[in-house]
């Protein structure tokens, strides 16, 4: 098989990634998405760890992961769209009424 | 090099230029665009990690459901473009990249100091038996049937939740 | 058996299915016509060879040869990516459906479904989630406030209808404890399809299918009255016959997959009794799938021309006020059903 450094290395790459997005970008949809490959960056460690193991709890952690993205982002884009109803806005920098 | 590593080295390329292309696109939907993308070459990656069930849950759940609830937001709102992704105090922006790959050259020497393949002896057999969906299945409505089951009533306080914060306005 | 024969059955496989498809489609398409003129009292296409039999062929190659037209205002990429994808889905979704018991050529078992994979329901509705995509793309990219807002009608649509569609299926899986397509047909030996075991779920699940494959009375996405044509209103030429060839490719999967799931696959009750030759018996099953799937693609071309379309917001109060709870009524009769039979 693989050696499982490089699924970690592409699962590290692609967190940073993740990171960086929601650092620089100022549109709340993407960094709402950058979450959401971070999300998935974890997911492949757990997947390869347990693929490598061979033990399932790694793919059922995945299974409970992908639950709560899903929540979390019906919540969030619905939070998303009450503040754009609210401020016309999606910028993160224009939403600071509660920065003084 | 086997077939599997050829597979893994097209998906995890299509992976990696996917989740670049993604925080650098200044369209939100060309953005989602990649991200999905990034999904289906994940779902390739755990098929090559022999997660049968994952790899089609990836599908079902992320590429099906959660992107086009995304689609949807952006095309209900059409937020304008952001003017420049490195416009508005570069600094910060480019200390940002910084930190990034730092971080991720840190993380690479941990990974490659650290060898963690050294001490897995992998067992090809065992981790397909692992992924097949009766395994996974037998170990969640047994071993994990409580956070199962909390976990279906996150998901209904969830949409609950969504409702009313996505509704016009509450009734008084 | 080596690697290399196996890869060439299936590819032999893969080329038969989707001509199939393809021949399945043309035929389609002049049949509709000819139900809806036989429905309106017309005698429908019947110049181009004879009875018109050729028609399918002529309308081909007036669209091959029509200008691409391409908005100024579209977003070229994803203009053109989109009627692709919707293509590549409606014909990769068949390679589950199994369309006969395995059949023996020189001592090889060769199973008649491209793909015998223990996930394939979930395969479909992976698939069939998918498939937003194309005609959510195709209204975001024409630069067009009709495509959009027929494209923004069929997202909604498809995902209010594939709650139902996962709840129903849920039902047959419980009864045939299987995801593998073919062991879902042969748990409907004898009289015991799940159109008999589950009537509630049978009927979900046809609703159901008619909202995912867009047609009448639930074709909002393409109302020609309030949308012009819906989606695909600034596609032409080669691009539109994708979406065309897609929408039918798709009917076809759904007769298939209700054939499959609900209607005993290409099971003929107690044909094995009657002591006839393995060759014979296989032939008359394959016929059997295909004389079922004929059909259920008749109904479903039949309801188009007797029903009206459904409002919008009727259409979703269907979906989940009605569909949703009887597919979880249809779940909790298959779990006691189950239970007794233990």
């Amino acid at each position: 098989m693989i050696p499982i450094e490089y699924y970690l290395s592409l699962s590290a790459f692609m967190f940073i990634v993740g990171v960086v997005g929601v650092l620089t970008r100022r549109n709340a949809i993407i960094v709402f998405m950058s979450i959401e490959l971070m999300l998935n960056s974890a997911n492949l460690t757990l997947v390869a760890f347990s693929s490598y193991l061979g033990n399932p709890i790694g793919q059922i952690f995945v299974f409970f992961v992908m639950t709560v993205a899903a929540a979390e982002a019906a919540i969030g884009l619905a939070i998303i769209i009450s503040l754009f109803r609210n401020k016309k806005t999606v910028n993160i920098d224009e939403i600071n009424i509660l920065k003084w | 090099m086997s077939l599997n590593f050829i597979l893994f080295l097209i998906f995890a390329f299509i992976a990696a230029t996917s989740a670049v292309l993604m925080i650098t696109r200044k369209s939100a939907i060309i953005a989602a665009l990649f991200l999905i993308l990034n999904f289906a070459a994940l779902s390739g990656l755990y098929l090559t990690l022999n997660a049968q069930f994952i790899a089609v849950v990836q599908v079902i759940v992320y590429a099906g459901a959660i992107m086009v609830l995304f689609l949807f937001v952006i095309m209900l709102l059409r937020p304008s473009d952001e003017q420049s992704i490195f416009d508005d105090n570069p600094k910060l922006k480019w200390l940002a990249t910084f930190v990034g790959v730092l971080v991720f050259a840190q993380i690479l020497a941990i990974i490659f100091i650290g060898r963690p393949s050294d001490g897995l002896t992998p067992d090809l057999q065992r981790s397909i038996e692992v992924g097949t969906i009766e395994a996974i299945g037998r170990e969640l409505y047994t071993t994990y049937l409580i956070p199962f089951q909390s976990a279906a009533f996150l998901l209904l306080a969830a949409t609950i939740g969504a409702l009313i914060l996505a509704k016009k306005k509450l009734e008084d | 058996m080596s690697i290399w024969l196996q890869i060439l059955i299936s590819l032999v496989q893969i080329l038969f299915t989707a001509s199939i498809i393809l021949v399945t489609v043309a035929y389609l398409v002049y049949f509709e016509r000819k139900i809806s003129a036989w429905a309106q009292n017309r005698i429908g296409p019947n110049r181009v060879g004879p009875y018109g039999l050729l028609q399918p062929f002529a309308d081909v190659l007036k669209l091959f040869f029509k200008e691409d037209i391409v908005p100024h205002a579209a977003n070229k990429p994803i203009h053109t990516l989109a009627p692709i994808l919707a293509l590549v889905i409606a014909l990769s979704t068949f390679a589950v459906i199994p369309i006969g018991p395995p059949i023996y050529i020189f001592d090889l078992k060769i199973p008649l479904v491209v793909a015998d994979v223990n996930m394939g329901i979930l395969y479909i509705l992976a698939l069939t989630s998918v498939g937003v995509y194309a005609i959510t793309f195709s209204g975001w990219s024409s630069g067009s406030k009709y495509s959009l807002l027929g494209g923004i009608r069929s997202s909604a649509q498809m995902i209010s209808y594939e709650i139902s569609m996962g709840f129903s299926i849920a039902g047959v899986l419980i009864f045939s404890e299987s995801l593998r397509p073919m062991e879902i047909v042969n748990s409907q030996a004898g009289f015991m399809w799940n159109a008999f075991v589950q009537p509630i779920g049978f009927i979900t699940f046809v609703v159901a299918a008619f909202a995912e494959t867009n047609r009448l009375p639930f074709d909002l996405p393409e109302a020609e009255p309030e949308l012009v044509g819906g989606y695909h209103t600034e596609y032409s030429s080669m691009k539109f016959a994708a979406f065309f060839l897609a929408e039918y490719a798709n009917m076809i999967i759904a007769a298939g997959l209700i054939v499959t799931l609900y209607l005993g696959g290409w099971q003929i009750p107690y044909i094995e009794n009657l002591g006839l030759s393995y060759t014979l018996t296989t032939s008359l099953q394959i016929l059997g799938f295909f004389v079922k799937m004929a059909a259920v693609l008749f109904f479903i071309i039949w309801v188009r021309w007797s029903l009206p379309r459904f409002r919008y917001d009727q259409l979703m109060n269907i979906g989940w006020k009605v569909m949703f709870p009887l597919s979880l009524l249809n779940l909790i009769w298959v779990a006691i059903l189950v239970m007794l039979m233990n």
